[in-house]
């Protein structure tokens, strides 16, 4: 688990300013909920984190190293995005397995690990299985174990939650927080569900408030 | 709401039956009944023998199978570069990217055998390599169309994914983004073998006598060794070889495609880092250099001479003397006058066939598609295999057409009428029949209503069909090599003749040919953008 700070952070599409300045710390370990309506620039601000969108201005550090011009794959971020992105190509665990296999983990080790973690999140059935005949709330939590058994620094949850029924949803919602907290992750939640950000996170922030103290001007010669 | 029901409101079958009789008596005599004498002229065992016999067969077939599969593999990896870079990023240039390689998709053959012949020096430009590299050229928009499309609609966010679990971007590209648009790369592959295997105008121009595809090796068995026999065997053994391939291409696709989970189209973003600034410009002008290099050199052939720049191959056109008192047979602006007389006859041929044949596919239902499927093949039938099908079958009495002036503008209109038939058949399906219904019920006979409220959605099409027909008709080469008669050369007959002369002013005829075959080909196909483009079928 590591660190993260983002510094003022600005991102811009045409004339329109997505995220002004925003600026976030997080202790390492720490599980932090992103709360703000929705298209307040919260899925944005993690997309910079992650490295796949580059901010027009600010930094982002990770354990303490500037890793704004670090490309994706070597910034140790792993994210579970809205809509899963489940690799339809792959089966089940050959998904799980996509990041220990990049990060050069032999064999029989990422396999063993893609189980352990198909195990935590209930499917150790579902192996074997095609991404495409999976359910929501199982294409969900094979998400979130890919996500895992790459062992990213921080995580980055996107709306991880949306579009599940209530009850799938509180079960879930159950399940992550206590995932999360036993496997001692650094994790930035985003949600527009306060209830949820309440259950699962340490701390909840609205994007709105993450706006940089004012720049002190310099004073004035003479 | 089930068509059925609408029994009692249909078109009188005579109706029917009288506007598809014309299409299809024209696909039985200059299609199907040639390719049945060109299938009997085959079948004499003693020709079948002889040529499976012969070891030069043999060499003809491998080096067409050779030169087809490096051309489509170099095309396939040239062209995924400006395919992604189509697919990913907006960039200013991107359309006239696009528009620009599909123009260069559409020029004739023997236009891009020329622009190779002008572009490389001599000591290459008979040779496999330039064979390849005019295939290159020409067949990169079929990578970029057929793979952006669907690279298009593959989520930005899989591949992001990929990233954000260590993947980097080769990896991600390897193992994400190529196994997923490989249903694509296998269509896209599918066709530019396709093109290439049976490449006829660019070889003519730029083979050498070791260099001949089956469909070369057909003309020169028919035309210059008078053994139609044997050609016509050629013709089947290739049609043999192309039909295992199409089998397996057809398994293939099948096997890969899955359900995507595709959005309705991925956004497409301006690059932002120096390093996608960087592959938008290496991959978008890489292609677009590909396209215009080849017909600039064509175009500064076309006013060079042994002693610099001159406008004297364009003004001295119309002088069929090399030297007084010598002529070459060739006749530069008569080649323009029968092209242009040529393309109004196949494209009136084409209108009226293909016209009629949409009404009557649109209107027959189950049996217009029989009729639609048999206008088709002509498109499935390399042009060379027409024009030898139409000269074994017209030359004895009282069927012996070879001299009549027709006989080209019809093969022309054979090629073209599959084109006109999509481009109608389409526009016609879209009409919405409660339209017809709605005629009906403010009194209007089956009759008066089709002709109301459906036959007005032709003319649109039908002027896109037009400009297609003729585009294909002036651009014609493999057929025509067949049927055409002396004095009667065509642009694209004449090019050839020319630069197979040795001789710079010939050359650079031939060259002022090509480029103006170029100009006329792209403002036709302008024209057919801009029909299709405007609203439809008013």
């Amino acid at each position: 688990m590591s660190s993260l700070e983002v510094r003022e952070v600005t991102v811009t599409f045409g004339d329109t300013t997505v995220l002004d300045r925003t600026d976030l710390s997080m202790a390492s370990g720490e599980i932090v909920a992103l709360v703000g309506p929705s298209g307040s620039g919260k899925s944005t601000l993690l997309r910079v984190i992650a490295g796949i969108l580059q901010p027009d201005s600010g930094r982002v550090l990770i354990a303490g190293e500037d890793v704004t011009t670090v490309p994706t794959h070597r910034r140790g971020v792993g994210m579970v995005f809205q809509d899963n992105q489940l690799f339809p190509h792959m089966s089940t665990i050959d998904n799980v397995m996509f990041g220990p296999k990049m990060a050069g983990v032999p064999r029989a080790e990422r396999f063993e690990r893609a189980e352990r973690w198909l195990r935590r999140v209930g499917l150790a059935d579902l192996a074997h299985r095609s991404v495409t005949d999976l359910s929501g709330g199982e294409a969900k939590r094979v998400a979130l174990a890919r996500t895992m058994a790459a062992e990213p620094g921080v995580v980055l949850l996107d709306e991880p939650l949306t579009g599940l029924d209530r009850e799938l949803h509180d079960r879930l919602a159950a399940d992550l927080a206590q995932l999360l907290r036993s496997s001692e992750v650094t994790a930035l939640l985003v949600t527009h569900d306060a209830a949820e950000a309440g259950a699962i996170a340490d701390r909840t922030v609205a994007l709105a408030d993450l706006v940089a103290a004012p720049r002190e001007h310099p004073p004035t010669p003479g | 709401m089930d068509r059925a029901g609408a029994g009692v409101n249909r078109l009188p079958r005579w109706l029917i039956v009288s506007l598809a009789i014309m299409p299809a008596a024209a696909l039985v005599v200059f299609y199907a009944w040639p390719f049945g004498s060109l299938l009997a002229e085959a079948v004499t065992g003693q020709a079948v023998s002889d040529t499976i016999g012969r070891t030069q067969t043999w060499d003809v077939v491998w080096f067409t199978l050779w030169q087809a599969v490096a051309s489509t593999a170099i095309t396939i990896a040239l062209g995924l570069l400006p395919a992604a870079a189509v697919a990913r990023f907006d960039f200013r240039g991107r359309s006239l990217l696009i528009g620009l390689l599909t123009a260069v998709f559409v020029l004739p053959t023997v236009v891009m055998g020329a622009a190779f012949l002008a572009l490389l020096p001599d000591s290459l430009d008979r040779t496999v390599w330039a064979v390849i590299g005019a295939h290159v050229a020409f067949n990169l928009a079929v990578v970029v169309r057929v793979v952006g499309a669907l690279w298009e609609h593959l989520p930005t966010d899989m591949e992001a994914a990929a990233g954000t679990l260590g993947a980097s971007r080769w990896r991600v590209f390897t193992q994400i983004s190529l196994p997923l648009i490989r249903p694509a790369v296998v269509a896209a592959a599918s066709i530019v073998f396709l093109f290439t295997f049976t490449s006829f105008g660019v070889i003519r121009v730029l083979g050498a006598p070791g260099t001949r595809t089956i469909e070369v090796e057909v003309w020169r068995r028919a035309t210059q060794l008078g053994d139609l026999g044997g050609a016509a065997v050629l013709v089947l053994l290739q049609l043999a070889i192309l039909a295992v391939l199409v089998v397996w291409s057809t398994l293939a696709q099948r096997r890969h495609t899955r359900a995507l989970a595709l959005e309705p189209l991925a956004r497409r973003r301006r690059a932002r880092t120096a390093g996608e600034r960087a592959f938008v410009v290496a991959a978008a002008g890489g292609a677009a250099l590909i396209a215009v290099v080849p017909l600039t050199a064509l175009v500064a052939r076309s006013f060079s001479t042994p002693t610099g720049w001159s406008t004297s191959a364009w003004t001295d056109l119309g002088r069929t003397e090399v030297r007084p008192g010598l002529r070459v047979g060739v006749d530069p602006v008569g080649a323009i006058g029968n092209s242009l007389t040529t393309a109004a006859w196949a494209t009136a041929f084409a209108v009226v066939i293909g016209g009629v044949a949409s009404l009557a596919i649109v209107s027959a239902r189950r049996h217009g598609r029989l009729l639609d499927t048999g206008l088709m093949l002509p498109l499935a039938t390399s042009a060379v295999t027409i024009g030898l099908g139409m000269l074994i079958t017209f030359d004895t009495d009282p069927f012996d057409w070879r001299a009549s002036w027709w006989l080209v503008p019809v093969g022309h209109a054979l090629v073209a009428v599959p084109f006109v038939v999509r481009t109608c058949v389409g526009v016609l399906r879209s009409v919405d029949p409660s339209m017809t219904d709605a005629a009906a019920t403010l009194g209007a006979p089956p009759i008066p209503a089709w002709r109301a409220t459906v036959v007005p959605y032709l003319w649109r099409p039908l002027g896109a069909g037009a400009a297609l027909a003729a585009a294909i008709s002036l651009g014609e080469f493999g057929a025509t090599s067949f049927l055409s008669r002396s004095g009667g050369a065509t642009l694209p007959i004449a090019i050839e003749q020319l630069l197979g002369r040795t001789g710079t002013t010939l050359q650079a005829q031939g060259y002022v040919l090509a480029t103006i075959l170029t100009l006329v080909t792209v403002a036709v196909v302008v024209v057919v953008e801009r029909l299709q483009r405007g609203p439809a079928g008013r």
